[in-house]
């Protein structure tokens, strides 16, 4: 039997304990995961107790509460707060989503908020995704078209343009392709749900002259067909998207067309 | 003395921000063939103009006769007459080119039968100088900021950008009132780095975060004014905040006018449309000062909804509903996340929200920054543009739609007129390293900060004096309350804390780095608010009702070095860029 040990600065240990302080009757425990690049130390949950009479319904605002009133040191990406910037995509509940859209109603008992699974930490709950978007650079994210005059629009009727819906919406929170275990395996060969919706968006778009190109580009073993439909993606994508569908619209097209 | 290693970086020009306006001259720059950095504290696509939903507005003509003439009048009327009518006619005219660039660029506009960029009516753009509603603004459903923003950043890779991300600029290195680059502190690695550039490009967008309730995003702090400030120069207009009309009540987020424009509409708790008595041609699709105003009266008054009687509904199940599925998609998922309303049975609860930042850094139509010093000047190497600048096209308000279009029409000026000025790869001057050591005992005071005020308490307590003293309504009495008011949060800076002491994405300190950059804002537009007074635009004093053009149709400037602000004024541009249009002279302005 092989004997496999991780090296011992990846055991997460526990963390502090932030006992409630304002005397709510109403609690919750907050786990966190925390770690920091800077210090020697191991990465740790703390605990928090976060008083829920006073705090509003996302899972975002448990962590500005947790900032605000506990520990100004937890680091989190944030922005919009309404669910279009993308920016606080993590793990809560053992479900990837975005804190500011996840109502904390929806989570059964103590409350585990980690980064997105599978990217390296930056730190605390902040998730390394230099790699996939480098991934989606790869899929020259830009119209192809040679044939344009400048004084006026490329027509598009209604119908094409609503072939782009339910892949523009992306808002590249990585939600997705962090929840897939093909990309958690295979992340630096394979595309992943992400990205391969966009490549789809582009692929789709009538006014695209280069559509055969971006096909060829991603029919690759490893770009594309790395996707075993397993569907956490669109299980996963906060905004109701399907990136499953895409991908296997994107195998459709390539078995179908003489490429 | 704090010392930091520092890296140092050449290049011809930097943009700071990565907008909507900041990848727009990016773009531009890489291909004038300019060695370009471009620096933001959130990854591109997070910027704020991917909130933006309505639309961009230009005088395509795709739904009807339309005029970039008529689009000028609608822009200088909404602005009350406070906007430059040379920049405003460069805008109007260059729209129509940009949007088309945006199609090429491939951003995916809604179409009409005929296959070419829908448009939909907005909140004061009308046809033949004010008779008649016109349709001008070009959609991509209701997430078209969204859909520009990622065009543009698949742009910016296309033409091999330089990006320095999640780098927070902490100040910009001046000599002799010339700008020379900036000092960025690396969030990733906590390493601060030293840009020298001929140009640097402001477009950090606007500071809607300095109020309570705002449909900014968190990171919305204005630190390019805030920059710009400690650089020693004014920033412009700063009283001039636009409140939206339809902020979604009690959280904030925003509901776009194009659900007016679709044929939404408010209605009080006598489910009387109470538009129609304020703006009886225009109603809902009156301009946002306006309508944001007589919700506040319809409140006041009594005629308010809900428990508390502090907001109105926002109807829109009358509409088919397939104008809701295709047109109006992201409104409809923000109303049920955070209202917990379907829009095609209830209304939304809707109330007057901080939204934009009409104010800024003041700029000529060619984005170059100017002051005044005797008379009015460039200040060499600095350019801004977006919601960080004041060029000024919105002046006292800007009409829904014109900010996207601001973002690429500028964008694209600013990269022209950089590439007209900058020789690619000339030699760089030495700075002073004082300029250096400044910025870094300042940042560094702040890192070692251990007194007793929270970040997080100071924020709030001067989000709400701005929320109470400097909102819709405006008086003296509570203006110079707020004047003293937002003083006293600015004195205990001197005992703030910063817990977290890492270098690696230490947000408590970038929280901190950004309240100080908030707190010089808030100053300034108090200051500015108080010594203005008349009504304009989203300027509205109960005690001067009416708009005074002989004392006040001037641009306030506003000098600020924390605690203390010089306010002067400068005329308003009266001339046109070209003779291909008459100036407009002042007119009583009625919807």
């Amino acid at each position: 039997m092989v004997q496999i040990s991780l090296p011992k600065n990846s055991t997460v240990n526990k963390g502090k304990y932030y006992k409630d302080q304002t005397g709510s009757k109403n609690i919750r425990k907050v786990n966190v995961y925390r770690w920091d690049p800077s210090t020697e130390e191991n990465p740790r949950i703390d605990t928090y107790e976060v008083d829920m009479d006073n705090c509003p319904s996302k899972v975002l605002d448990i962590l500005n509460k947790i900032k605000n009133e506990i520990d100004p040191s937890l680091a989190y990406r944030r922005s919009c707060a309404h669910g279009v910037c993308g920016s606080c995509a993590m793990n809560m509940g053992g479900k990837n989503g975005l804190a500011c859209t996840t109502p904390h109603a929806e989570i059964d008992g103590e409350i585990d908020i980690y980064p997105l699974p599978h990217l390296k930490v930056k730190r605390d709950l902040i998730g390394d995704l230099d790699g996939l978007y480098k991934q989606y650079q790869s899929i020259e994210p830009w119209l192809k078209n040679n044939s344009s005059k400048d004084s006026t629009e490329i027509f598009q009727s209604k119908e094409d343009r609503a072939k782009l819906d339910g892949a523009y919406e992306c808002i590249m929170c990585a939600c997705c392709s962090t929840s897939c275990p093909s990309y958690w395996w295979n992340g630096d060969k394979y595309l992943g749900p992400a990205v391969l919706l966009q490549a789809y968006r582009w692929i789709v778009d009538s006014r695209d002259d280069e559509r055969k190109a971006r096909l060829k580009k991603v029919a690759d073993e490893l770009k594309l067909y790395r996707c075993h439909t397993i569907l956490n993606c669109t299980s996963a994508c906060p905004k109701g998207l399907n990136p499953a569908k895409a991908i296997a619209e994107i195998k459709k097209m390539l078995a179908t067309a003489n490429v | 003395m704090s010392s930091y290693n520092i890296i140092d970086h050449a290049y011809d020009v930097v943009v700071l921000g990565a907008g909507g306006s900041g990848l727009r001259a990016a773009v531009g720059l890489s291909e004038a063939g300019l060695k370009t950095a471009c620096i933001s504290k959130v990854f591109p696509t997070r910027s704020h103009t991917s909130a933006a939903q309505g639309g961009i507005s230009a005088a395509l003509g795709n739904m009807g006769e339309d005029d970039w003439r008529w689009h000028m009048y609608d822009t200088v009327k909404g602005a009350d007459w406070l906007g430059d009518q040379d920049s405003i006619e460069y805008l109007c005219k260059e729209a129509p080119k940009a949007v088309l660039e945006l199609e090429k660029y491939g951003v995916p506009f809604s179409r009409t039968d005929e296959g070419k960029i829908y448009q939909r009516p907005f909140g004061g753009m009308t046809k033949n100088y004010g008779n008649g509603i016109v349709q001008r603004t070009c959609a991509a459903a209701d997430r078209t900021g969204h859909a520009i923003l990622h065009t543009l950043y698949g742009q910016a890779l296309k033409h091999n950008t330089e990006f320095f991300i999640e780098y927070f600029a902490l100040d910009l290195l001046m000599k002799d009132g010339e700008c020379k680059g900036l000092i960025a502190w690396n969030l990733n690695d906590g390493t601060i780095h030293r840009f020298r550039a001929h140009t640097v490009i402001i477009a950090t967008g606007g500071y809607g975060k300095v109020y309570y309730s705002a449909t900014s995003a968190h990171t919305c702090t204005g630190d390019g004014n805030a920059m710009v400030l400690r650089a020693g120069l004014p920033l412009q207009d700063m009283e001039f905040v636009q409140f939206h009309p339809t902020g979604i009540y009690g959280h904030g987020t925003l509901i776009s006018e194009g659900v007016r424009g679709e044929g939404g509409y408010l209605v009080n708790s006598k489910g009387e449309r109470f538009m129609e008595r304020y703006a009886p041609n225009a109603k809902d699709l009156a301009s946002r000062d306006v309508v944001s105003r007589s919700m506040s009266i319809e409140i006041n008054e009594g005629r308010g909804v809900g428990e508390e009687q502090d907001h109105v509904h926002l109807h829109l199940s009358h509409l088919d509903k397939t104008v809701i599925e295709n047109r109006l998609p992201g409104i409809t998922e923000a109303a049920r996340l955070f209202a917990n309303v379907d829009v095609t049975k209830e209304p939304i609860p809707v109330v007057p929200t901080v939204h934009y930042n009409m104010g800024g850094i003041p700029t000529n139509y060619k984005a170059e920054v100017l002051t005044v010093n005797g008379s009015e000047k460039t200040v060499p190497g600095l350019m801004a543009i977006g919601e960080a600048a004041c060029v000024s096209v919105h002046g006292a308000n800007r009409l829904g739609s014109n900010s996207l279009i601001d973002l690429v029409v500028f964008g694209r000026a600013a990269a022209k007129r950089a590439a007209e000025l900058v020789k690619p790869g000339s030699p760089h001057e030495e700075i002073p390293e004082t300029e250096t050591q400044k910025c870094l005992d300042r940042f560094d005071k702040l890192r070692n900060a251990k007194g007793d005020n929270s970040t997080a308490e100071l924020r709030l307590a001067m989000q709400k004096t701005m929320q109470s003293k400097c909102a819709v309504f405006r008086t003296e009495k509570n203006l110079k309350e707020g004047v003293n008011e937002i003083r006293k949060t600015y004195d205990c800076i001197d005992s703030i804390s910063v817990k977290d002491r890492s270098l690696v994405f230490n947000t408590d300190l970038v929280e901190t780095l950004e309240f100080d950059n908030l707190i010089r804002q808030a100053v300034t537009t108090v200051d500015s608010a108080y010594h203005r007074k008349e009504s304009r635009g989203a300027h509205a004093r109960e005690d001067y009702p009416k708009r005074d053009d002989e004392k006040f149709m001037q641009h306030t400037l506003a000098w600020c070095d924390g605690k203390n602000t010089k306010i002067t004024y400068r005329p308003v541009h009266k001339s046109t860029l070209t003779n291909e249009v008459q100036y407009f002279p002042p007119q009583e302005r009625v919807y």
